[in-house]
C-alpha cells in the first residue's frame, strides 16, 4: 500500500483564525468559511476540521475518526492526513510542530 | 427559470474615501453623503441576505471605516451568521474602532495597498496613506485579526510586484490578492494610463508563479490575469445574477459593483422592496441570468457554461452594448477594441502617469 508520510503523526493541527465552520441549514451541510469562499465539507472532513484545535495531534485525531466511523483503521488515518496535507495548503490549518 | 442561491453580499457602505485612486471601481458619479443608507435599513438588508442564503458579507466602499455605524453592523451580520469580511483602506483605523470591530465579531480585514515604497504608493493614492496604512496593518496583527493584503497591479507599479509581496509578507498577511487592474469606473476613463505592456505581463506572471510555490502554505497568493490580455473572457461572477450581489451606498441592488456602467439598465431599491424579491424577480437580475439572453458567437459556443458570455459592464463600454460578446473573447467581433487599446499601450512612452484621480463630484461631501 503506497505511504502519505507527511505530514508527519507529531504535528498539531490547528484551524486558521481566518477560516471558520458553520451548518448551513439550505443544504444541511457543514462549510468551512473563509475570505470569499467556501468548502462544503462531508462527514469526514468535517469531523477532522472540528478536532483541528493545536492540541490534538494528526494521530489523535485519525485515532478519534477511526472510533466514530466504519472502516479500516489505516484508510481512515490515511483520509486524515490527506484532508490535513490538503487543508493545509489552501492556509486553512495550521500544521504546528508543537502543542499550543 | 429557477433562480439560483446567492452566496455573497457586497455592501458599499459609503462612496466616501479618503484615497483617490485613479484605478476606483465606483462609478464616476459618486453617492453623495446625504443619500446613504440608514444603519438600520442595512440591518434588514443583512438579515434578509442571511435568509436567501448568503454566507458572506464583504463591507466596502468607498471607505468603510467611514461609516459611523460600521461595528454595528458587522455584529448584526455575525448574529445572522454571515462571515465577515472588511474590505478598507485601514486610513482611520485607530486603536478604539479596532477593538470595536473585533469585539463585534469582524472574521477578517482585507487593506490595501498601492505599492510598498512611501512616495510612489502615495503619489498613486494621491494622499499621504502608505504609512499610515502600514501602522494600522501592525495594529492589526497585533491585535490578533487576520488580515489579507491587497494590491490592484497596473503599469506604474507591476515593477514592484516581488517588492511589493515582500511587504505583505514581512507584515505577516495570511493572503494576497494581486489583482491587475480591471477597466470599470474611474480606471476605465484612466485604462491609457493603467494598462500595462505585454512585457511587464509576462513578467509579472512567472514571478507571481514561483512566488505563489515559495509561499505555499504561509501566505495565500491570488494573482488575478488582466483580462484584456486573454484569449478568453473571465467568467465574470460565475453569471449574472448567479450567485452574488451588490448594494450600493443609495441602497441601490446592482448584480455586479460595475453594472451602473450599463446605459437604460434599472436597478431596484432596498427601501422599496425586500432583497428577496429583488433577487427573484428585479429586471436587472433577470436581464442576462441564465443563457437565454446570449446572441452568436456565445449562443453556439462550447463554453457558454464556462465563461457566460463574459462581462457585461465590459460588453457594455467596449460593445456599446450590454447584450454582446464580452469583446476580451477571440470569437467577438468586437474584439478589435481591445487589440487596438493594446497596440496604443505598446508605442506609449513611459513617464509620469497622466491619470485622473479619483475625485467627488462638485457639491458631493466627503
Amino acid at each position: 500500500m503506497p505511504s502519505t508520510p507527511t505530514p508527519p503523526e507529531a504535528i498539531y493541527p490547528k484551524l486558521a483564525a481566518h477560516a471558520r465552520l458553520r451548518d448551513d441549514a439550505q443544504s444541511g451541510a457543514t462549510m468551512l468559511l473563509y475570505p470569499e469562499g467556501a468548502l462544503v465539507l462531508d462527514d469526514t472532513a468535517a469531523e477532522i476540521i472540528k478536532r483541528c484545535d493545536g492540541v490534538r495531534t494528526v494521530e489523535t485525531i485519525a485515532a478519534e475518526l477511526a472510533g466514530a466511523f466504519e472502516g479500516n483503521a489505516a484508510e481512515i488515518a490515511n483520509d486524515v492526513r490527506d484532508c490535513l496535507r490538503d487543508l493545509g495548503e489552501r492556509g486553512l490549518v495550521h500544521l504546528n510542530a508543537r502543542p499550543l | 427559470m429557477s433562480v439560483p442561491r446567492p452566496y455573497g453580499l457586497l455592501a458599499e457602505l459609503t462612496h466616501r474615501c479618503p484615497l483617490h485612486c485613479p484605478y476606483c471601481s465606483n462609478p464616476l458619479a459618486l453617492v453623495s453623503r446625504g443619500d446613504e443608507l440608514v444603519v438600520g435599513a442595512w440591518i434588514r438588508v443583512l438579515e434578509e441576505a442571511a435568509q436567501l442564503g448568503v454566507l458572506q458579507v464583504g463591507f466596502s466602499g468607498g471607505e468603510p471605516l467611514l461609516y459611523p455605524e460600521l461595528p454595528a453592523l458587522i455584529a448584526a451580520a455575525r448574529r445572522v451568521g454571515l462571515y465577515t469580511n472588511l474590505i478598507t483602506s485601514a486610513i482611520g483605523l485607530h486603536d478604539t474602532l479596532l477593538k470595536g470591530l473585533i469585539a463585534a465579531g469582524l472574521d477578517t480585514i482585507q487593506i490595501s495597498f498601492q505599492s510598498d515604497g512611501t512616495e510612489q504608493a502615495d503619489v498613486i493614492a494621491g494622499t499621504r496613506a502608505h504609512e499610515r496604512k502600514i501602522a494600522a496593518a501592525k495594529a492589526v496583527r497585533a491585535a490578533g485579526l487576520p488580515w489579507s493584503a491587497n494590491v490592484v497591479l497596473h503599469r506604474n507599479n507591476i515593477g514592484r510586484l516581488g517588492e511589493m509581496i515582500a511587504l505583505a509578507e514581512g507584515l505577516g498577511a495570511f493572503r494576497m490578492e494581486l489583482a491587475n487592474v480591471q477597466f470599470y469606473g474611474w480606471a476605465f476613463a484612466n485604462r491609457r494610463e493603467l494598462l500595462p505592456t505585454r512585457a511587464q505581463i509576462e513578467r509579472a506572471d512567472a514571478l507571481a508563479r514561483s512566488e505563489l510555490e515559495r509561499l505555499r502554505g504561509r501566505m495565500e497568493l491570488i494573482y488575478v490575469l488582466p483580462d484584456y490580455y486573454e484569449k478568453r473572457p473571465k467568467p465574470c461572477l460565475h453569471g449574472w445574477g448567479s450567485r452574488a450581489m451588490t448594494v450600493n451606498p443609495r441602497g441601490d441592488v446592482l448584480p455586479c459593483q460595475a453594472a451602473e456602467a450599463i446605459p437604460g439598465l434599472v436597478f431596484d431599491n432596498v427601501r422599496q422592496k425586500s432583497l428577496g424579491d429583488i433577487w427573484r424577480e428585479s429586471e436587472a437580475f433577470n436581464r442576462f441570468r441564465g443563457t437565454e439572453w446570449m446572441p452568436e458567437p456565445c449562443r453556439s459556443c462550447d463554453f457558454k457554461e464556462i465563461d457566460f458570455g463574459g462581462c457585461r459592464c465590459q460588453a457594455a463600454q467596449l460593445a456599446g452594448d450590454a447584450g454582446a460578446t464580452d469583446p476580451v473573447c477571440e470569437f467577438s467581433p468586437h474584439r478589435a477594441h481591445v487589440d487596438a487599446l493594446l497596440a496604443e499601450i505598446e508605442v506609449q512612452p513611459d513617464g509620469a502617469p497622466q491619470w485622473r484621480h479619483r475625485q467627488e463630484q462638485p457639491g458631493g461631501v466627503l
